[in-house]
Formats: C-alpha cells, sequence, structure tokens
C-alpha cells in the first residue's frame, strides 16, 4: 500500500541570485570546517593584490569565520554595524596586512545566522555596491552546507572548494559538490587541495572525485558537474608558524613550499576568472 | 477585565518595592489560573499551604503544560508542534540528520460524526491518538493538528525506515475497533503523507509542512488509506559512492598511506621539489 513518489521541483534554497557583474566573486567553500578555507582565502587574497589586482574578502560565514584571527585584525566597524545601520559602508572596509581590503562580519552576526529575507536583501545590496569597486572579490564561506553557505555561494560565479586529503574532509567536500550541482545547477566547481603530502595527490584526489560524480550524479543530469583542478598547498611546517604568528605566508616565509604553491593558485585564479570572465 | 488587572499588578509590584519586598499570593489574582488547572484532571493543583515561590511555580508549570496540551487527546498541540519542528530544523540544518515529518488524516471522519454523534468524534479522535503514540518511538512527538488532522515527527528516521513506521500507523489504526456506545462499535482509516526534512539545508515550518500535505493530498485523490512519501533529496553520501571514493589507490595502497601519515617528513621533500621548480 505503502508509495513512494518523486520529489517536486520546488528547491528550498532559492538557486541563483541575479548579482550583477558576478563574474568577479570567487566563493571560497570546504565540505568540512578546519581544512584551511579562510587561510587559503587570506592568502589567495594577498597573492592576486601582489599581481596588482584590487581584492576585497569578504566573511561571509556571518561571523563564524575566522578571518579576523588569521589577518590579526580585530576592527572597530564590521558588516553588523552596517547592517544595523550604525556605520557606512566604505567605514568597514579595512585594509589588510596582504595589500587587500577585507570586509569582516563581527561576533554580532551570529545571530543572522538564521538567513531571514530582510539579510539576503541587505547582503545582496551591499554586493551590489562593493563589487564595482574591485577586479575580483573572494567570499569565506561558512563549512557544509547551511542555507548561509548556499546563499553566500550562489553569489558567485566561481566556487573555489578547498579539501584536504582526509577521508571524512573528501567526503564532506563530495557532498557539497553533489549540493551545489543539484540546487544550483553548477557545472563548474574549482577544486584545491590543502595539505598535500606529495605534488600530484590533489590531481589524483580531483580525478578520483570526478569519477564518482561521473557514476553516481553526472550519468542522469542534463548539467554535468565539472571539477577543475587548480592546485594542491603541500604541508608544510610554515603554515603553522604564521597562523601561529597570525601573520600571513607572504610575510612570515614568502618563500615556503606553501606560499610557493598559492602564488602559483593566484596566477591561475587570475587567468582562469578574470581573463575568461571579461 | 484583564487590562486593569494587569495594570493593579504593576502598580502593585511598584508599590512593594517602596513598602515591602514580600508578594502576597491574595492580591495577585491567581483564581482564575487555578480554577483552570481544576477543571483539567491531569494538572497538579498547589497547595494552598505551600510556600509563595513553589505555589507560584506549580501554577505557572501547570499553565505551561496546559498551553502545550491538546485538552481532547492529551497529544502536543500545534504549538508545541510548531517549536518542536522548529528545533528540527535547526538541528538538521548542522547535522544533516535524516528526520521525517508524517501528516495524518482520519478517512471520512465528518461521517462518523454525522452518523454517531461528536460524542462519538471525540473517542475516535481519544481512540487514534493513543494509538499513534503506541506506533512511534518515545523520542516521536505526535500532536494533533486541528480537526482530524495529526503529526508526527521522526528524528533521526533513516529513509529506509519512514515507510515502514507509517504503513505500521495506518495498518494500527485500521485495526482499531472503537467502542462508541455499548451497542456499537466502529472501525475507521487514516491517510498519510510524509516529507523528510532537506538535509544540511535550514528549511522553514510552511516549506516542510507543505511538501507533507501535498503527500497526504495525494493519498487522499488515491482513495484514502494509503501512505505517500516524499522521495528524500539525496544529499547523502551513499556507501557506494564511499566505497569508490577510498576503494581505489588512493587510499588502498599501503605505501601511499605511509607517505600520508608522514607529513612533516615529505614536505621536506616537497620543499625541495617546489625550490628545484
Amino acid at each position: 500500500m505503502s508509495e513512494v513518489s518523486n520529489p517536486p521541483q520546488d528547491a528550498v534554497v532559492e538557486p541563483t541570485l541575479a548579482l550583477k557583474s558576478r563574474s568577479k566573486v570567487i566563493a571560497v567553500t570546504s565540505g568540512k570546517g578546519g581544512v584551511g578555507k579562510t587561510f587559503v582565502s587570506a592568502n589567495l587574497a594577498s597573492a592576486l593584490a601582489k599581481r596588482g589586482l584590487r581584492v576585497l574578502v569578504l566573511d561571509a560565514d556571518l561571523g563564524l569565520a575566522n578571518l579576523d584571527v588569521v589577518l590579526n585584525l580585530y576592527p572597530k566597524i564590521t558588516l553588523h554595524d552596517v547592517f544595523t545601520g550604525k556605520s557606512k559602508l566604505e567605514d568597514a572596509i579595512y585594509k589588510a596586512p596582504g595589500g587587500f581590503s577585507v570586509l569582516l562580519a563581527g561576533s554580532g552576526m551570529v545571530e543572522y545566522s538564521r538567513l531571514a529575507p530582510e539579510v539576503r536583501d541587505d547582503f545582496l545590496r551591499i554586493m551590489e555596491s562593493l563589487v564595482p569597486n574591485y577586479d575580483i572579490v573572494l567570499l569565506d564561506t561558512g563549512a557544509g552546507i547551511s542555507d548561509v553557505v548556499l546563499f553566500a555561494v550562489s553569489m558567485a560565479s566561481e566556487v573555489l572548494l578547498v579539501a584536504t586529503p582526509e577521508p571524512t574532509a573528501l567526503t564532506d567536500a563530495y557532498a557539497t559538490i553533489k549540493v551545489l550541482g543539484a540546487q544550483q545547477k553548477r557545472q563548474r566547481i574549482r577544486i584545491v587541495i590543502n595539505q598535500v603530502a606529495r605534488t600530484g595527490d590533489g590531481t589524483a584526489i580531483t580525478t578520483q572525485l570526478q569519477q564518482v560524480l561521473d557514476r553516481f550524479v553526472n550519468k542522469d543530469s542534463e548539467h554535468p558537474l565539472k571539477l577543475i583542478h587548480m592546485g594542491d598547498i603541500p604541508s608544510d611546517p610554515a603554515v603553522r608558524q604564521a597562523i601561529m604568528k597570525r601573520q600571513l605566508l607572504a610575510q612570515s616565509d614568502p618563500g615556503c613550499p606553501a606560499a610557493l604553491s598559492i602564488t602559483q593558485l593566484a596566477s591561475k585564479v587570475e587567468s582562469a576568472v578574470i581573463k575568461h570572465g571579461a | 477585565m484583564s487590562p486593569p488587572r494587569f495594570f493593579q499588578l504593576i502598580s502593585y509590584s511598584v508599590a512593594s518595592a517602596t513598602d515591602s519586598s514580600v508578594i502576597r499570593l491574595s492580591d495577585l489574582r491567581l483564581d482564575d489560573a487555578r480554577a483552570l488547572l481544576e477543571h483539567d484532571p491531569s494538572s497538579e493543583l498547589p497547595s494552598p499551604e505551600a510556600s509563595p515561590a513553589v505555589y507560584m511555580q506549580t501554577i505557572l508549570d501547570g499553565l505551561c503544560e496546559l498551553s502545550l496540551r491538546d485538552p481532547l487527546t492529551g497529544l502536543s498541540n500545534r504549538r508545541h508542534f510548531n517549536h518542536l519542528l522548529n528545533r528540527e530544523i535547526e538541528s538538521v540544518a548542522r547535522s544533516g540528520e535524516s528526520v521525517l515529518l508524517l501528516i495524518m488524516d482520519i478517512d471520512h471522519f465528518k461521517k462518523v460524526n454525522d452518523t454517531y454523534g461528536h460524542h462519538a468524534g471525540d473517542l475516535v479522535l481519544q481512540a487514534v491518538s493513543k494509538c499513534l503514540e503506541a506506533c512511534v518511538r518515545p523520542m516521536d512527538t505526535v500532536s494533533r493538528f486541528g480537526g482530524e488532522e495529526f503529526a508526527a515527527i521522526l528524528p533521526n528516521c533513516p529513509s529506509s525506515f519512514g515507510p515502514v513506521v507509517a504503513e505500521r500507523i495506518r495498518e494500527a489504526v485500521a485495526a482499531l475497533a472503537i467502542t462508541v456506545s455499548p451497542s456499537e462499535t466502529i472501525q475507521v482509516t487514516i491517510s498519510i503523507g510524509g516529507a523528510y526534512a532537506p538535509e544540511w539545508v535550514r528549511s522553514t515550518i510552511k516549506l516542510w509542512t507543505e511538501r507533507a500535505d501535498e503527500q497526504l493530498y495525494r493519498a487522499k485523490s488515491a482513495g484514502r488509506n494509503r501512505v505517500f512519501i516524499e522521495e528524500q533529496r539525496g544529499v547523502a553520501v551513499s556507501a557506494d559512492e564511499k566505497g569508490m571514493l577510498f576503494g581505489h589507490h588512493l587510499f588502498g595502497d599501503p605505501a601511499a598511506e605511509g607517505v600520508a601519515g608522514d607529513a612533516a617528513g615529505s614536505a621536506v621533500a616537497d620543499s625541495e621539489m617546489n625550490r628545484a621548480n
């Protein structure tokens, strides 16, 4: 007597919001927390700035991101003050040590983790006015697939997914990729593998993820998802040292392997996103 | 009635700040609340000799309990259920746990009322409520949503279990023999619609109940006494997918694992390779 029916087409989270000049916006995300997403966002921003680009990093985790800790920057005015009308947007944008701009959410933003429609509208409005001032905007999103993360990702043309070779991180990365494909009809997700033991591991991991996607997701999909391996960041004691000193790699150890890999990543991101998107 | 009483309470407490720090119970006019609890057989009444704090606490607890329960069936009412649904939505958004919402409606209930009278209708509602509660786990919550409509929230319910539980409920209700008068015993059936909370995504009460309602509507249209459950949105990573993700050279190769486990050592080798590049 029981029957199981097909799910209806309505999506709980709207797939893509109309943000003009979305092409400059990259969402940096991860399936699992603690894989170095914020570390990658900050250091990638600094490497892109070094290439002469005007870069903004926005804490899109609404206060749960550790961007302030990574950058050792504790500004008085945050996105929270802009949302509540206490401050002007331009006063909430700070210059980070790496020569890029940063807009932090502030701890008061935690209460916005329930993404009310007003918050979405405010967020979109803020993005509309910010994006034209920069060559590239990185959204440091939260980990996982909460509605805040999906909303932040929906404002970006490109997704840069950070994972580590750890099985749990890969499983969560895979789940995130599936959701982004299904809910936002994404066809391209860029992958960075952090903390690899050997160069080349990230390429193999990305190929592996792609094969599983092809078998289980792409086979009857009208929007086949393609993963693009953007680079590996090697396990490097210099990273830990930089984080402990609350510095960017470019400040603490610009010649270390991890820093060099991020420089390469920046060049790939620039040519893939900016030149491609223009 | 109530605005002046509220005013009195406020003015009293303002006065008490200067006159005396003790509030006399007799001034608080708790008679209505006490009367409300007196009429409810399952409520506990405060003893008149209790200390003021205990007396107040018992009254407040009793009122809270009353405000969450459906008086006829003793099930959670819609207010309480919405509160629990919200809590599940929050938890699923973080945990990705599989949670099923069932909405159930007694078939042709109006006919029961019209044929046997409203008292018989009430007895049917009570018998079905009892049966629903007996069909689910203690961690599940059954609620009277309104009229002859019920809802159940089943946390930690994998997609393979949902239809089994719902089918068990349907069969148990159909098997009930409800005595509505010394000479009459009647039987009813129930239609059930179900929907899972979308994993990892923060849904809303409205969206979630709408999806379950849609399935209930399909169960009714298909002839009643049926179960329809929306297929769970496939976000979870299946065992097959995990097998393929980890079954190959990446992690199956002991040599590769050995290298991965020695991250610090290999980082030195990497740094040399990178500098050479």
